[in-house]
């Protein structure tokens, strides 16, 4: 009995042939609205920090270190590849490339780092504001000031089990008001 | 001899063992499409395996959640020496959009030594089939860390179209 059921089973799997991809050793291209690494044009971007602003994994961050360069980092460890710093420029200096085969043994490898000039205002030698100009919005708006993850986290450690000494910290350490 | 022999035709098999520390479920059904006939993986001898102790790699999906964190170092220590793990996902590579949450440690490198990362939320079954390829040197290595710098400085507003005219043809010229 098992032998007629092997037969049919061969006689079934003869219809579809082979369907394994041979995929390492030939490439397999990914469809078309795949959302692979996103890539920066530093031609076009103008360091508005709308996708700094906009991505939820707060993978893309900002840093001044002078008056007149801006330095983007993007950490692709925790991108989610949503799209959305994509979908927000403004300047549609971003684009999510075809790239998935990201995998590395170090995480620095898929990372991108951007120098952008910034012009500024001849009358105040400071950088444009242009249309957030709600004092409000400007808080909001990451872009035009210092970046930093360790400022902006609410609580820094966790811990395996219950810490009173970690409760302690924590509970002294308040989002700081000001950045 | 026969062992030799065994050690030539069936080393590098990695038996693997999947470890679920938090995660949505995305990457797990991703490792398991990996297993499927469409993209068989047994071309390189990876296997499922149920026990910690019978793997030599682990797939640690999702960012390690408190919970999970005593069971995922528990899991690692049970594996037999030398053992390999592979973080998959963006979760375990660094968090994920949860990476600075109270109950998330943020990252499968917090709990265990990570080998090797596969970003993607969830990674194609190419991504995770192209990592564990590069872990057995099949491929060569295609990230690289990319540096961009503007080297001339942005033209003024006022004087833009002029200065363009300019620019294009000093281009023109160093085409010709």
């Amino acid at each position: 009995m098992w032998l007629t059921s092997k037969v049919k089973q061969v006689l079934m799997v003869i219809k579809p042939g082979v369907v394994t991809l041979k995929y390492p050793f030939e490439p397999h291209p990914a469809p078309e609205n795949f959302r692979g690494r996103p890539h920066w044009d530093h031609h076009k971007c103008v360091g508005c920090g709308a996708c700094s602003n906009h991505c939820s994994a707060r993978c893309i961050l900002v840093r001044d270190t002078c008056q007149e360069l801006r330095i983007m980092l993007y950490d692709g460890s925790r991108c989610t590849y949503c799209g959305r710093c994509a979908d927000v420029c403004p300047e549609k200096a971003i684009t999510m490339s075809q790239e998935f085969e990201n995998a590395t043994g170090d995480r620095e490898d898929i990372t991108e780092r951007i120098e952008l000039f910034m012009l500024t205002c001849q009358r105040c030698g400071r950088c444009y504001d242009m249309e957030n100009t709600n004092a409000l919005e400007r808080l909001d708006l990451r872009g035009y000031r210092y970046d930093s993850l360790e400022a902006r986290a609410l609580i820094r450690k966790t811990t395996e089990h219950f810490d009173p000494n970690v409760l302690k910290e924590t509970e002294k350490y308040q989002r700081p008001t000001k950045l | 001899m026969l062992s030799n022999l065994a050690k030539k035709f069936f080393g590098r098999s990695l038996w693997v063992y999947h470890c679920n520390s938090g995660s949505c479920n995305g990457c797990d059904i991703e490792i398991l499409n990996v297993l499927t006939p469409y993209y068989d993986v047994e071309r390189f001898g990876i296997k499922l395996v149920a026990s910690p102790r019978h793997a030599d790699v682990m797939l640690i999906s999702g960012g390690v959640t408190r919970p999970t964190l005593a069971l995922a170092k528990k899991a690692y220590d049970a594996m037999p020496e030398p053992k390999l793990v592979f973080g998959i996902g963006s979760c375990a590579t660094g968090g994920g959009s949860w990476f600075d949450t109270y109950n998330v440690s943020g990252g499968a490198d917090k709990a265990v030594p990570v080998n090797y990362f596969i970003p993607g939320c969830p990674p194609r079954p190419e991504a995770i089939i192209y990592g564990v390829a590069l872990a057995l040197g099949l491929v060569p290595k295609q990230a690289a860390p990319i540096e961009l710098k503007q080297m001339e400085f942005p033209i003024d507003m006022y004087e833009r179209n002029k200065a363009w005219e300019q620019r294009n043809v000093i281009y023109e010229l160093l085409k010709n």
